[in-house]
């Protein structure tokens, strides 16, 4: 299948006073339609940062300095087309008309995505006037249907409702109906259950996955849970330190990771095999200083496969394909295959 | 083996906040934020408290600090000198202060837990110096040894808390508590705003840490893997109500409640072949302040009857140790953690 959208060595820089932080250094990925791909990170990893960078709203003083966002748009006059995204103004024409039409987003709070003092249906009308060109009538219809189809009851009531109203949990839903009531491409999640109870959670996933198969919308599911991943991606992206350290369809990667920091990752996280009120396994040390320029694997000095690691540390980064759909950047792995 | 004795006994606890309305602060009703509450720990083990949001939780744990005062109810604290043991829901407020320095607290954001403008030594002196517990040599000693015992260096101690990562706030957090080695540590959501990796580190250190001064732990949080790591017995509540409170392994091993067993299988695993066992509640939790008649889940339960809409059922020992406020605990076949698969 054509992808829907192709990142290809994405680098985002931000550019302090105190140095340059290498928040996304490299990255590349592809998104089919219909699928979902999870990306998956400790805080400061950089997983929200590529997020933003797809709709050009990464805040200053981050720039993207290098790469391609290759986003494919149907206009429907004629064949797809195109569009590198990182070539673009964040405020021109274009970027705008991606924003809500092409692509859309979820975020992990969703009282700061709206705003408090708009009832959520005119700010689910605005978008659609603007991006699908209906008239009042006909855009406030169809704001009540999708609000009626992401599961809140009584819509026709509901519409006129302002955020603080709701629930966090029908605020979730009512901000999933606007990103998708202009029927995008892509659909970019960012933490979108964190907030939530774990049986709140459960039914926004479930919800997710209705509507993903309903309208066929490519999924880039950015959490730091791994559970939340495993239940709801098709393929997995584990990032450190802006960089990728491991890619694989989901039952590869939770059965078969590769990665030491994936596997140490996994450990961490209390399962139904650890034995309880034991230690946990841990990962010793901090990420790297922000503003490190790290040539070899970011996870060096962390590692404990690598002890002596004089190869880690030195030894260009580089995503090594292990087995189809599955790649793994770690120079050790990569010298024993 | 004879158990340990009682440290804490909650008999019947409740707190309703009352909710003021008009220029004249009327009275026009009450928020059931706990509503008959009963529970005990036992000196030296983890007694897990989980439930979701606006459940009750943390004002429990409130109650037993002495943060607040209960509507009504008991909390039997027995001070570890061998005095009886005291009331502190009715306690005065010169013999609270007594008591205090035996139950100290861990909070959830250790952002906003530690004053910004006192050095990592202030903040773990504070509680020594406020107690009268030590001062001059002795004082910069038990602070020495608080800031090793929870992994950091002496190095720390003049810097200020913007200098430290989460983790480490936590871990300061944790020697300001430990200082007055109390016999009761409520740590409320200790670990919610930290990264895995690091939050194995600090439960790690909380291990460690009861393990050597045997303290107890009331520890609430609403992660089920953790309540279930940490835990020897689980309080579920649900809007102010127990609905479940058991020994972890046989809570986890077969629940007795429907609430816990539909919180069970919502956890997320990272076990995929085990998806679709999912038990998807509808609606959202009742609210404290107008909550149903009869059974508080009614309204989400797969199981409801007629007698669950106009009875609350009372918390029934169901096995030995195993209590649970549902009329249908006796016969219901709830399924349980190793069938549902959660990787808890």
């Amino acid at each position: 299948m054509v992808p829907a959208l192709v990142v290809e060595d994405l680098r985002v820089y931000f550019f302090l006073e105190q140095g340059v932080v290498r928040a996304v250094d490299g990255v590349t990925f592809s998104l089919a339609p219909g699928r979902t791909l999870g990306i998956v990170g400790e805080s400061g990893s950089g997983k929200s940062v590529i997020g933003q960078s797809i709709l050009r709203i990464v805040p200053p003083p981050g720039r993207i300095v290098g790469g391609k966002i290759l986003l494919r748009v149907d206009d429907g006059d004629g064949s797809p087309q195109q569009i590198d995204v990182t070539k673009l103004h964040p405020n021109s024409r274009q970027a705008r008309s991606i924003r809500g039409r092409q692509v859309a987003m979820i975020f992990q709070e969703p009282m700061n995505s709206f705003s408090p003092v708009h009832t959520v249906g005119s700010q689910i009308v605005e978008a659609l006037m603007l991006h699908a060109q209906v008239r009042y009538d006909e855009a406030r219809d169809r704001a009540v249907e999708m609000l009626r189809r992401v599961g809140i009851p009584q819509p026709e009531i509901r519409i006129d409702a302002y955020p603080h109203q709701l629930s966090g949990g029908m605020r979730q839903r009512a901000m999933i109906a606007m990103a998708l009531v202009c029927n995008p491409k892509i659909l970019i999640a960012d933490e979108p259950t964190t907030a939530l109870d774990v049986t709140i959670q459960a039914q926004i996933l479930e919800l997710l996955k209705s509507l993903q198969k309903e309208f066929g919308m490519a999924v880039l599911f950015i959490s730091h849970n791994l559970g939340v991943i495993a239940e709801i991606c098709h393929d997995v992206m584990v990032v450190y330190f802006g960089k990728v350290m491991e890619t694989a369809p989901v039952e590869t990667l939770f059965r078969n990771p590769i990665h030491p920091y994936t596997k140490a990752l996994l450990k961490s996280v209390p399962g139904i095999d650890t034995p309880v009120r034991h230690h946990l396994a841990t990962i010793e040390g901090t990420l790297p200083e922000p503003h490190a320029n790290i040539a070899g694997c970011p996870f060096f000095g962390r590692c404990t496969v690598c002890t002596d690691g004089v190869v880690c540390s030195d030894e260009p980064y580089e995503l090594a394909k292990v087995a189809d759909d599955h790649f793994v950047a770690c120079p050790q792995v990569c010298f024993i295959a | 083996m004879s158990e340990p004795e009682i440290l804490l006994e909650v008999k019947n606890l409740k707190k309703h906040f009352p909710i003021y309305r008009g220029v004249f602060k009327r009275i026009v009703g009450y928020v059931k934020a706990v509503d008959g509450v009963s529970f005990t720990i036992r000196s030296g083990e983890t007694v897990g408290l989980v439930g979701e949001s606006g459940c009750g939780k943390t004002t429990v744990g409130r109650m037993v600090m002495g943060a607040y005062r209960p509507t009504s109810g008991e909390i039997w604290f027995k001070p570890p000198n061998g005095e009886p043991p005291v009331d502190l829901a009715s306690v005065d407020s010169r013999r609270m202060k007594a008591l205090r320095p035996h139950i100290q607290m861990v909070f959830q954001d250790p952002f906003a837990s530690l004053n910004p403008r006192m050095t990592i030594r202030e903040i773990i002196a504070e509680p020594l110096v406020v107690n009268k517990i030590a001062r001059g040599k002795e004082l910069e000693r038990r602070v020495r040894e608080s800031i090793e015992m929870v992994g950091l260096q002496t190095h720390h101690l003049s810097r200020y808390p913007h200098a430290f990562s989460g983790g480490q706030r936590q871990r300061i957090s944790i020697a300001r508590a430990m200082g007055l080695f109390p016999s009761l540590v409520v740590a409320d959501e200790p670990t919610s705003a930290l990264d895995v990796s690091v939050q194995a580190q600090i439960v790690n250190l909380a291990l460690d840490i009861q393990s050597r001064f045997g303290l107890a732990y009331l520890f609430i949080s609403h992660d089920l893997g953790l309540i279930r790591h940490f835990s020897s017995r689980v309080v579920v509540m649900y809007v102010g109500h127990v609905m479940e409170y058991a020994p972890a392994e046989s809570l986890f091993k077969r629940p007795r409640h429907p609430y816990t067993e539909a919180l069970l299988s919502n956890v997320p695993t990272t076990r995929p072949n085990l998806l679709g066992r999912k038990i998807i509640l509808r609606g959202e939790p009742a609210d404290p302040a107008n909550p149903p008649p009869g059974c508080p889940f009614h309204t989400r339960c797969l199981y409801v009857q007629d007698i669950c809409r106009e009875v609350m059922p009372s918390l029934e020992e169901i096995e030995p140790e195993h209590k649970s406020a549902c009329h249908f605990a006796g016969t219901l076949d709830l399924t349980g953690c190793d069938a549902l698969g959660c990787v808890l």
